[in-house]
């Protein structure tokens, strides 16, 4: 410090440091503003990126204290577990990736209000301490004797931070479960009392919360409310079915993205306070987005999913259907794709999981050198998360202008074919038209059923994701090709080549 | 500062930078909602600096400590583990280069094989 002291005070200063944070804040928006376009994406999350580097040196030069290795352990931790994780996650497992990496930003937002409240609000050597403002007078330290110094808006925040980071980070580790199938898919309720149950975990969180604001200077009231809080993250998201997932980590993440702004007013910290906030709003919007793609309100769904009623409707619909299922064959699949003039490929999480995209790709190749014309059919939410299935596709190589949305390819059904159906299930189910009880109905779907003939490729007779049984391979015009999607569409590529 | 102009400075800075938000992801085609969401959550992980400004306080005792190294690496994970699985999402949007049909079919091949 000593050795070049003009430097130092002048990267030091409070100026210098708010110049960078107002360099990451225009790096972040342009990078948003980049994420939500198709050519400039890539450029945008390099460039938010950047930014966040920005922000951290900004803020690692403001500080006067030591505690250098523990920032380095913590570092090299979160390096060692993030990057691998990152590299090495399978395209198909990316929505559980993303949900995890949400949950442990909920989770450092409440341990961070935790330790502020062990010094806020715990005394410590006859005193309390509190953060002022970093860019304050006293350099970022202030003794004060009464917790009644802080301020109580300070208080309120550090607490809204505390409740909803550990609601984001309970609530996303069930997401991961449920869509890595740690945890069953379906709702998993209390049945009737849910709601209620849901209700009083939030007035206790609130409660406690309010007692601490307050003044309380128990820090097992505090423990006690992040308890209450992960509980009530844990009974949000149990009852919701993996259906409704993709919604629920973008709500989540919002969360997060809430948190964090709150976790900085309590910190006067603006980089917390617009990077998080700036996540919160287009979090919110980007879940309604969602939900919107998918005929489902958020309150419907953060109200229990597909509810108990799903299963219930589901078990209804197997009782209905004592019809006939028409098996086939690969030989027979291969013939009568053969002979069509166009085929439409419907895509679900089924192919991606089985990692067929790339079989399914050399099917459509071959089937295109004997001149039949293919399309991709692309549920808005097919796979796990709006847009997945576009990027599983893309890293197949399959050319962008096949790939049909779900108005042009409902359109297109009429004149198709054959609709090979792989793996996907409830996006293709007629009951979202035809069955005003289905838990589903209302639901846009891919209307597969109009098409001349349909195959579908699946392992079982199973219900899908949602737990409902599907009408469409009940269908006269459907026949059934079971088994593994990537080996079903190997051999019928074999098959194919032969004929 | 008065401690009334650090609150409404902080509300006013939260307020506008929520504006911004929504804004700025006004309309977004489907296909980018996953990146999207993916990119957006690469950002909150900015509580990192909360942790790294806590970690500067005077008067932190071990079990603090230990709490705050956790929340550093959380937000680590959260930062370079978000930024770098949605530029991996991204990479393959990116266009290919023209002369589709010999590496492709390449790639496409080297691809089975690891999937095996």
């Amino acid at each position: 410090m000593s050795a070049a002291p003009i430097a130092t005070t002048f990267l030091q200063s409070q100026s210098f440091i708010y110049v960078l944070y107002i360099v990451a804040f225009a790096l972040f928006i342009q990078g948003l503003r980049g994420l939500a376009g198709p050519t400039t994406a890539v450029r945008g999350n390099r460039t938010a990126a950047v930014g966040m580097a920005i922000a951290v040196v900004a803020t690692l030069l403001q500080r006067s204290e030591g505690n250098w290795g523990l920032i380095a352990l913590g570092v090299a931790l979160g390096t060692a577990v993030g990057v691998p994780a990152a590299r090495q996650v399978k395209m198909t497992a990316m929505p559980q990736m993303v949900a995890l990496f949400n949950g442990v930003g909920g989770g450092a937002v409440a341990l961070i209000s935790w330790v502020e409240f062990r010094h806020y609000g715990s005394s410590y050597g006859g005193h309390t301490y509190r953060v002022v403002s970093p860019f304050g007078p006293a350099g970022g330290l202030v003794h004060t004797v009464t917790y009644g110094a802080v301020p109580t808006y300070v208080a309120i925040f550090s607490v809204f931070a505390a409740i909803v980071g550990s609601i984001s980070f309970w609530g996303s580790n069930i997401a991961f479960g449920k869509l890595q199938e740690v945890i069953p898919g379906r709702p998993i309720t209390l049945g009737a009392g849910q709601q209620a149950v849901n209700l009083v975990l939030l007035v206790l969180a609130l409660a406690a919360g309010v007692d601490l604001i307050a003044g309380a200077h128990s820090q097992l009231l505090f423990i006690g409310m992040l308890v209450v809080a992960a509980l009530l993250g844990n009974a949000v998201v149990l009852p919701i079915g993996g259906a409704d997932m993709p919604v629920v980590i973008s709500m989540l993440n919002a969360f997060t993205g809430l948190s964090a702004a709150a976790t900085g007013v309590a910190l006067d910290n603006p980089a917390l306070i617009v990077a998080g906030m700036i996540v919160g709003a287009s979090g919110s919007i980007l879940t309604n987005l969602m939900a919107v793609a998918m005929n489902r309100s958020i309150p419907a769904i953060v109200a229990g999913g597909f509810g108990g009623g799903g299963a219930v409707a589901g078990a209804e619909g197997a009782g209905e259907h004592a019809g006939t299922v028409r098996a086939t064959s690969a030989a027979d699949a291969a013939i009568q794709l053969a002979y069509a003039n166009r085929v439409m490929i419907v895509p679900g999480y089924g192919m991606a999981v089985a990692q067929a995209q790339h079989a399914v790709r050399e099917l459509t190749k071959e089937l295109e050198k004997r001149g039949v014309e293919i399309g991709y059919a692309i549920h808005p939410v097919a796979g796990r998360m709006p847009g997945h299935m576009n990027v599983l596709l893309a890293e197949a190589d399959v050319p962008y202008d096949q790939l049909e949305e779900m108005e042009e390819a409902n359109q297109e059904f009429a004149r198709t074919d054959v609709s090979l159906v792989i793996g996907a299930n409830d996006v293709t189910n007629p009951a979202a038209k035809n069955t005003p009880s289905s838990p589903i109905y209302g639901m846009p779907i891919l209307e597969v059923n109009e098409s001349r003939s349909v195959i579908v490729i699946k392992r079982s007779m199973n219900p899908g994701f949602a737990g409902i049984e599907n009408e469409l391979y009940y269908e006269p015009e459907t026949s059934m090709l079971f088994g593994d999607a990537k080996s079903a569409v190997s051999e019928i590529t074999a098959e194919l080549a032969q004929l | 500062m008065p401690l009334a102009s650090v609150l409404t400075t902080n509300l006013a800075i939260l307020v506008l930078a929520g504006f911004i938000g929504f804004v700025v992801i006004s309309k977004v085609p489907n296909t980018l909602h996953t990146p999207l969401m993916s990119g957006t959550n690469a950002i909150h992980g900015i509580v990192l600096l909360g942790g790294l400004v806590l970690l500067g306080l005077a008067g932190l005792n071990a079990f603090s400590k230990a709490l705050l190294v956790i929340a550093v690496a959380f937000g680590t994970i959260n930062i370079v583990g978000g930024f770098l699985v949605t530029d991996r999402m991204l990479e393959m949007f990116k266009s290919r280069p023209k002369p589709k049909d010999e590496p492709t079919a390449g790639v496409a091949e080297e691809h089975k094989g690891e999937g095996q």
